[in-house]
């Protein structure tokens, strides 16, 4: 600590050691090194990215097209480019982990306190960092098109909200170098991350970084809420939406109601380190149970912040590629709502082992358990859409029956983690770890993945590489089950989560089965990256201009790929559930418009670029103690928010000529293409116009 | 339908993942339910495989179905009946909602039951009457405190078999977990507070215990042997930790609370009759533990070295800050 | 439909006022879920401070019999009271088309009034420190630091809306988008109206119960 040197008031409490760089040349341990490489990685990583940029002459771009855009899009792409590029640290953290583990018998290379940062920014990552902002994503992308919208209803909110998702990113990014993250695990509990046993800045980093990025996912929450109820394509009711928006919607309500916990748990967690208030501390009356509480009353309903997404995606990933409409629509509406309102309930069975009576664990437990009713009728119910359909067994169908089939010994484990008196066995240890990863990779990351080969060709206009999206999900599929039931075992020979090493031999031989698992994931990582470079060389072959490559059943694919800014030329009238589906059937895919309208969209705006600058100092000031950078960049983002409200609606109008023109040219496009059956699906014939295919003797 | 055989593929491997680890494993005896050594470890055990079993009548189905509807439905499969528009049955509906919540209710029956015999502040059912033992988590080792003998020991829980054990549990650093998985689930310790644990061993037998809540570097290093013995062994036990402990007084549970693992605790100090990775006290401080506990309801603030655990901690400070006996 | 059919966005607009009405319809409906998100936060607090208001959390400290001063807890009740009145009568003057000056003058009044309140809150603050009761005392006067000034500041935000709009109403005259932000700062005062009538009865009637 530097707290007497003079440039303290400058610079807080950084100084040369918070360079992981510099131990590593002083003390060349393998602890080190790794750390000083991963720091090293971030910075050439950052700079290389700047060099191709410039050297691409992209910065204008860059600007005018993405940072200060609007539109919810490229908003879109931002978030799932940003959860990309998290993912790759997150997946890589979790190789070093295995590995340390499978060498862990001896103590390893890692020295503990390196493990346990490991551990807790892999954690926050992952949730808050890939998951949510890959989610934010694809909800942007997707939902205002499902809907018939032409924007979402508060298009400067959301650009802010990516940018308070990229603050918490940027946060836990710069922690690799500039000082240390936290070693107190993802949900940082009381006393541990107390300034009386961490006062350094780890706890600080992860407070910021989460409760920044907390307050972003609130705003999408009720961004996506209100646009879901208000801004439908008139005759789209409730009931007619796509299941991916009920889920959305759903989502989202919980976004609104979950999130205020978390901000309450992070900020009061900070009033106890930076102003010695006595809410969690061991003296004074504080009482961590509190903590507890509060970040399960978000994190549980996170949970199924997460899922209810995947959910929805695979609900539209197996309808079409079984070329049927959704088996109980209304069951999994029903369903959808259910596992909503059951969310709210179950905090409490992350700690049964906390000492409550066996009245309220026994309460919990049931209600816990009652989850899995509503989530097994998905289950069902995605079976039964498949049951009689014509299945192509694509990659995003590949995801979706690993996930069926992966998912549902999550949810066996689950069951049994309701169980108060199971769980006082194997709560804390690796069975945990391998059920929360059981439900959380092949539900929401394989949802996650199977949307993003899905909406691919809608958001560029060309598909992505089959062959090398199978390896990847072959290889994610089977890298879960070689990394997670392992682990199960290991839990259930009573191994602690969060070990860096351990003392019993019999330990070794799983963990090492584990790394063998977490070295295909990496490959699964690595196969992923390759398809996109492949896809983008051969995109040629895979155009999809027309806009419907897969014989889709939603508003999103009458449209060209990818849309124009404004979505749709003309707003469409929406009668029933599939349809567009309905429509290609009756002959009616692509009306001629009888005209066309000035269309009002918002201007660039540079906000979010304020928030994000800002919000980075500000983080970065809190966690170095630099108060006049946290006093000025909260001064600038205030005042930046006041002077904009000066400003009179930012809008400008694309006239009806330029609309109807690019609108005709498509549909010329069309009546030209011949169309393909799903058995050219895969294949340069397939440029986006589907064949209509009914049973034989029905049609 | 081009990779379906790499998905078959995948298929297998991953049943091969899921069933090898497990069914060629060595289980260690003494460290898991799943080898239980006593009846509330039994029970948690039995819970846990009749809940799985019935629970597998839910997902059984998905396992089968699934690669079955694929293979029979795939697109190229002319044969297969093809139903675009089939949205609804109204009896399959009823079973897919049905089933679930029959188990679901069939299993919350058994948890409520469960729970609440299995609650871990229960007595156990015993014409015995239970050892108390207290147990005072620290970083990074576990104090056991016997009032009645007054004695106490660091790295190792003796106790007599066939006889119940009631343990009161605190913490006088972070939060923690205590655990001994043969014998009985875990339960928190947290400083302040007072939790309890009900347990029993079957049979003499040398258990592991852990701490399952991270609390620090040394937090993989707090273990300690469980060891049960007759109570002719029990009483020698506590005989020789008479025999053999050294005093502890406020000062010797300062240096005892530094962050330190039990074979550093062991180092500073255990004399050499005490054995491995075990240090044995006696006498111990009257009302050790309810000072402990009291420690943090003073009304006033802890001072920065009498909290054990913290960066400030100073063992001298907190010899100083344990309240005065109520005696 | 021209400008001047807009009355007041969201409190008597219809279909017939065309694009201006479903726009301030989207803004007030972000608006209140907005605000129900707020009570959640303020519901935790309040869940905080329950658990905390008992002598482990007071831990020695003085409680709500030796701290909390009711007279001046009635005058800042009633001055938000007030000050939610006369908001009121600044919509009623937006939505009649009484006079610019009118409105003004109701919506400067509130704005008075918030910082009345606001002064006697910091004045209490400021006993309550002097008498070595800050949030650093007790884990129950952490609760207490954590729920009341939250609600202050959120007071303390409203005055610089209000300030704002007090600016462009002049700036940028009685347009939709002032209009629809007026209703908004209007249903989060009232808003903030009823938090403290929350605050009032748990924080100060209970605690002196």
């Amino acid at each position: 600590m530097s707290g007497t040197s003079s440039l303290h008031w400058l610079i807080g409490r950084l100084d040369l050691s918070s360079l992981p760089i510099l131990p590593a040349l002083a003390n060349p341990t393998p602890s080190e090194i790794v750390a000083a490489v991963a720091a090293l990685m971030v910075i050439l990583g950052g700079l290389g990215v700047a060099v191709l940029i410039t050297w691409r002459g992209w910065w204008t771009s860059l600007w005018r097209d993405w940072l200060t855009s609007t539109d919810h899009k490229r908003i879109g792409i931002m978030y799932i480019v940003l959860a990309l590029v998290m993912m790759v640290r997150g997946v890589l953290e979790g190789v070093v982990m295995r590995a340390q583990q499978a060498a862990g018998l001896d103590g390893g290379f890692l020295s503990d306190g390196h493990f346990a940062e490991l551990f807790s920014t892999h954690g926050t990552i992952m949730i808050f960092f890939v998951a949510m902002p890959f989610i934010a994503g694809l909800i942007n992308y997707v939902m205002p098109l499902q809907i018939g919208a032409r924007d979402v209803s508060f298009p400067m909110l959301n650009q802010v909200s990516l940018a308070l998702t990229a603050i918490g990113a940027a946060l836990v990014m710069i922690s690799l170098v500039l000082g240390k993250f936290s070693t107190g695990g993802w949900p940082a509990y009381p006393p541990y991350t107390g300034i009386a046993f961490n006062p350094g800045e780890g706890p600080d980093y992860w407070i910021w970084s989460v409760a920044i990025a907390g307050l972003g996912s609130t705003l999408s929450g009720l961004n996506f809420v209100v646009t879901i109820f208000k801004e439908r394509a008139p005759g789209m009711k409730l009931f007619d939406m796509p299941l991916f928006t009920w889920t959305v919607l759903c989502t989202a309500i919980i976004m609104v109601f979950a999130m205020p916990p978390l901000t309450v748990a992070t900020l009061t967690l900070a009033l106890d380190r930076y102003l010695d208030f006595h809410f969690y501390t061991n003296d004074l009356g504080g009482n961590m149970m509190n903590y507890v509480n509060l970040f399960w009353l978000f994190g549980h309903p996170e949970v199924y912040l997460l899922i209810l997404p995947a959910f929805g995606i695979f609900s539209e990933v197996i309808s079409t590629f079984s070329g049927k409409c959704l088996y109980g629509y209304k069951s999994l509406v029903y369903a959808t709502m259910v596992i909503s309102v059951l969310s709210f309930t179950v905090w409490l069975h992350h700690f049964f082992t906390m000492g409550q009576s066996a009245h309220v664990n026994a309460a919990f437990g049931v209600a816990s358990m009652f989850i899995a009713v509503p989530t097994g009728v998905k289950v069902y119910d995605w079976m039964a859409t498949m049951f009689r359909g014509r299945i192509r067994l694509t990659v995003p169908m590949i995801y979706a029956t690993g996930f069926l089939t992966l998912f549902v010994i999550g949810g066996l484990t689950g069951v049994m983690l309701a169980n108060p008196t199971i769980s006082y066995q194997v709560h804390n240890t690796l069975f945990l770890v391998a059920h929360f990863h059981n439900v959380i990779i092949p539900g929401v990351l394989f949802g996650l993945l199977a949307g993003y080969h899905y909406w691919f060709p809608k958001a560029f206009g060309f598909r992505l590489n089959e062959r090398w999206g199978a390896i990847s999900a072959l290889f994610w599929i089977t890298g879960f089950a070689f990394t997670f039931f392992p682990l199960y075992v290991l839990g259930l020979m009573g191994m602690p989560r969060r070990s860096a090493s351990y003392v019993d031999p019999s330990f070794e031989p799983l963990t090492w089965v584990a790394m063998f698992g977490a070295a295909l994931i990496f490959c699964a990582l690595a196969t992923l990256l390759i398809q996109l470079r492949v896809s983008i060389r051969d995109r040629a072959q895979t155009q999809v201009p027309l806009g419907d490559p897969w014989d889709g059943r939603t508003l999103e694919w009458s449209i060209p790929s990818p849309p124009p800014e404004y979505n749709f030329a003309i707003v469409p009238r929406v009668v029933g559930r599939d349809a567009f589906a309905e429509a290609k059937e009756r002959g009616q895919g692509y009306p001629k418009p009888a005209g066309y309208e000035d269309i009002e969209m918002p201007r660039n705006t540079m906000l979010g670029m304020v928030v994000l600058i800002g919000g980075t100092a500000l983080g970065l000031a809190l966690v170095w103690y630099i108060w006049w950078l946290a006093v000025l960049s909260l001064v600038v983002m205030i005042g930046a928010f006041i002077a904009k409200s000066f400003v009179p609606e930012p809008h400008r109008i694309i006239p009806a000529t330029e609309v109807a023109a690019a609108h005709e040219a498509w549909l010329a496009a069309i009546a030209k293409a011949s169309p393909v059956t799903r058995a050219q699906e895969t294949s340069a014939e397939n440029r986006g116009l589907a064949a209509l295919e009914m049973p034989e003797g029905a049609a | 339908m081009k990779y379906g055989w790499l998905w078959l593929l995948a298929l297998f491997v991953t049943a091969a993942a899921v069933f090898s680890p497990g069914a060629s494993f060595a289980w260690p005896e003494s460290s898991s339910f799943f080898t239980p050594q006593g009846p509330i470890a039994q029970a948690e055990k039995d819970h846990f495989l009749q809940t799985a079993a019935i629970t597998m009548i839910a997902v059984l189905p998905v396992l089968l179905l699934v690669p079955l509807i694929l293979w029979r439905y795939r697109y190229g499969n002319r044969k297969a009946s093809y139903r675009p528009k089939w949205e609804f049955s109204g009896p399959l509906d009823l079973l897919m909602w049905g089933v679930p919540i029959a188990i679901v209710a069939i299993l919350s029956v058994e948890l409520w039951q469960e729970t609440v015999s299995l609650d871990p502040y229960r007595p156990l059912p015993s014409e015995k009457a239970p050892l108390e033992i207290q147990v005072v988590g620290l970083d990074w080792k576990w104090l056991f405190i016997y009032p009645e003998q007054g004695i106490a020991s660091v790295g190792e829980m003796g106790f007599p078999a066939d006889r119940p054990v009631k343990l009161s549990l605190t913490s006088d650093t972070v939060m923690q977990s205590f655990m001994i998985g043969a014998l009985a689930g875990q339960i928190y310790v947290m400083p302040g507070m007072q939790t309890q644990l009900q347990l029993m061993a079957d049979a003499p037998g040398l258990f592991e215990g852990e701490n399952t809540q991270f609390n620090g570097a040394g937090f993989p290093m707090q273990r300690f042997r469980a060891v049960a013995q007759t109570d002719e062994g029990f009483a020698n036990w506590v005989a020789e930790v008479k025999a053999q402990g050294v005093p502890l007084d406020p000062q010797t549970y300062g240096k005892l609370a530094v962050s330190s693992t039990p074979a550093e605790v062991h180092r500073t100090l255990a004399s050499p009759q005490m054995p491995a990775d075990a240090v044995w006290f006696s006498p111990v401080a009257p009302d050790l533990f309810e000072r402990v506990l009291r420690r943090y309801h003073q009304g006033s603030a802890l001072e920065p070295g009498g909290q054990p655990g913290s960066f400030l901690h100073d063992p001298d400070t907190l010899s100083q800050s344990l309240p005065e006996t109520t005696q | 439909m021209s400008k001047h059919d807009t009355i007041h966005p969201g409190l008597n607009l219809g279909e017939h006022h065309g694009a201006a009405h479903d726009k301030a319809e989207i803004g007030a409906f972000g608006f209140w879920i907005f605000l129900m998100s707020d009570l959640i936060i303020f519901g935790l607090m309040f869940a905080l401070y329950v658990t905390m208001q008992n002598p482990m959390g007071q831990a020695g400290g003085p409680g709500p019999k030796e701290l909390f001063d009711l007279t001046s807890a009635l005058i800042q009740t009633m001055l938000l009271l007030v000050s939610s009145l006369s908001f009121g009568l600044a919509s009623l003057a937006l939505r009649h088309h009484r006079s610019r000056a009118e409105l003004t003058f109701w919506l400067a009044l509130t704005l008075l009034l918030g910082l009345a309140f606001l002064s006697f809150e910091a004045r209490d603050f400021a006993a309550m420190f002097a008498a070595d009761a800050g949030p650093s005392r007790s884990g129950f006067l952490s609760a207490f630091f954590g729920l009341v000034p939250l609600h202050g500041l959120h007071v303390a935000s409203g005055c610089l809306w209000l300030l704002i709009m007090l600016i462009q109403i002049r700036t940028l005259g009685l347009s939709d988008l002032v209009k629809s932000r007026l209703l908004k700062l209007g249903l989060f005062w009232h808003f903030l109206d009823i938090v403290w009538i929350g605050i009032f009865s748990i924080v100060y009637l209970g605690g002196l119960a």
